[in-house]
């Protein structure tokens, strides 16, 4: 896919997006293809890539627009349409995925969001959160409507952040190590294990729980698979 | 016993398979609701008479029933949830316009909380990129090719793709069309992949 992806790239040749760093088509896509593994392995929503998702999108836009010159027929304009397809495919997927966690674990995702230090980057994007805080609204309504205003005064209301299950960090992921690291503490898994510490070489693989990588898939130090 | 009624309906949406959505039970609702009050109004009076009469043995029953109502609540809180969930899914499933026959199962309230998700989910995609904001819900799958081979299920009138053709999609017809443009029709059960 990588090869196709780079074609990709010649269409619409040098119009990278004017964001602070310049990436060529080709480190867009690749940033955008590490994002959607990160989002869609791992059990919580990690931090929004808003500026990523919209580079893609104008990059999508620009291809679209070079194919509409293209004349019909042309073998190229297919192989291209291709590649449009696929990107489509990997950025609609890659959203997707975020909204299926945010759906999933909203009452969490907007508490985390609600206790954010000001500086901190917010996990979910302008749009993202709106989103979260309609689908809360919008149940809660609902459920009050069927059923809760009908039960006696002291049971009419429903602690959503207990109701609704939370993401499970213990859960195990697959990774690859992009830089190495040191001095990992890993966690016991049985009472006579003892905890103990990895050393994670560059390019190799393993199988964690996400609590003890959690801080490395957001640095970028790994990437789930 | 008490929660029979609340344990069931939670078992009824058990039962289904996934993503099924059965009618939904007004009828059950209502007779866990009912039971909760009469658990309620009970609790209240041996309260007072607890406390005037100093009838410490009636603490026990109360606590009991207190934990029944718990339960009532939670058990009718999931059977909602649960059907949320299904309903959600429906919505990637089928698009913004739902079958009559599953909307002959759901309730005016589940039809009210599936117009406000439909509407959120529209206003999040419309904001997403350029002008025309990027419709998620196509895409599900990896594109494996351009263009696939398609046959038609029902009637569906005439349908123009992207180079301005248009087609008439007939009963029992075939067509070779770009996927793209299908993939909706294909959930929706106008049209079938032939895979030769």
């Amino acid at each position: 896919m990588a090869d196709a992806l780079s074609e990709a790239s010649d269409l619409s040749g040098g119009e990278e997006s004017q964001e602070e760093d310049v990436l060529t088509p080709a480190e867009l896509i690749a940033r955008l293809e590490e994002a959607w593994l990160n989002e869609k392995f791992s059990p919580e929503l990690l931090e929004n890539k808003s500026e990523l998702v919209e580079c893609v999108m104008e990059q999508l836009t620009h291809m679209e627009e070079n194919l509409q010159r293209v004349r019909k027929g042309d073998l190229k304009a297919s192989v291209h349409r291709m590649e449009i397809d696929r990107i489509r495919f990997v950025l609609s997927s890659y959203l997707r995925s975020r909204l299926q966690k945010i759906e999933k674990f909203f009452p969490h995702v907007l508490e985390k969001e609600k206790s954010r230090a000001d500086g901190d980057p917010s996990f979910l994007s302008p749009e993202e959160f709106a989103f979260a805080k309609e689908y809360l609204a919008n149940t809660e309504v609902y459920l009050k409507a069927v059923a809760l205003k009908h039960m006696p005064p002291n049971l009419q209301s429903v602690d959503m952040l207990k109701a609704v299950p939370e993401p499970c960090l213990d859960s195990f992921v697959f990774l690859r190590v992009k830089e190495r690291q040191e001095n990992i503490l890993v966690e016991p898994e049985t009472d006579e294990q003892r905890e103990y510490v990895v050393d994670l070489e560059e390019g190799s693989q393993h199988l964690m729980r996400y609590r003890t990588i959690a801080p490395l898939v957001a640095s970028g130090a790994v990437q789930l698979i | 016993m008490f929660c029979e009624k609340a344990v069931e309906l939670v078992r009824e949406l058990h039962r289904m398979s996934d993503g099924q959505l059965p009618a939904f039970n007004e009828d059950g609702i209502r007779q866990v609701l009912e039971e909760m009050k009469a658990l309620y109004e009970q609790n209240q009076s041996d309260v007072n008479e607890a406390k005037t009469e100093g009838k410490t043995e009636l603490i026990p029953t109360i606590k009991f029933r207190h934990c029944s109502l718990l339960r009532n609540q939670r058990c009718t809180a999931a059977y909602l949830y649960d059907r949320l969930l299904r309903i959600r899914a429906l919505r990637w499933e089928y698009g913004s316009v739902l079958p009559t026959t599953i909307r002959f199962h759901m309730c005016a309230e589940e039809l009210e909380w599936f117009n406000q998700y439909k509407k959120s989910l529209a206003t999040y995609m419309r904001s997403l990129g350029g002008e025309e904001g990027l419709d998620i819900t196509q895409d599900m799958k990896p594109p494996k090719s351009l263009y696939i081979e398609v046959r038609c299920l029902k009637d569906h009138g005439e349908f123009e793709i992207d180079d301005g053709t248009v087609i008439l999609l007939k009963k029992n017809s075939q067509h070779f069309l770009p996927r793209w443009k299908c993939e909706q029709l294909i959930r929706q059960g106008v049209l079938e992949h032939v895979i030769s």
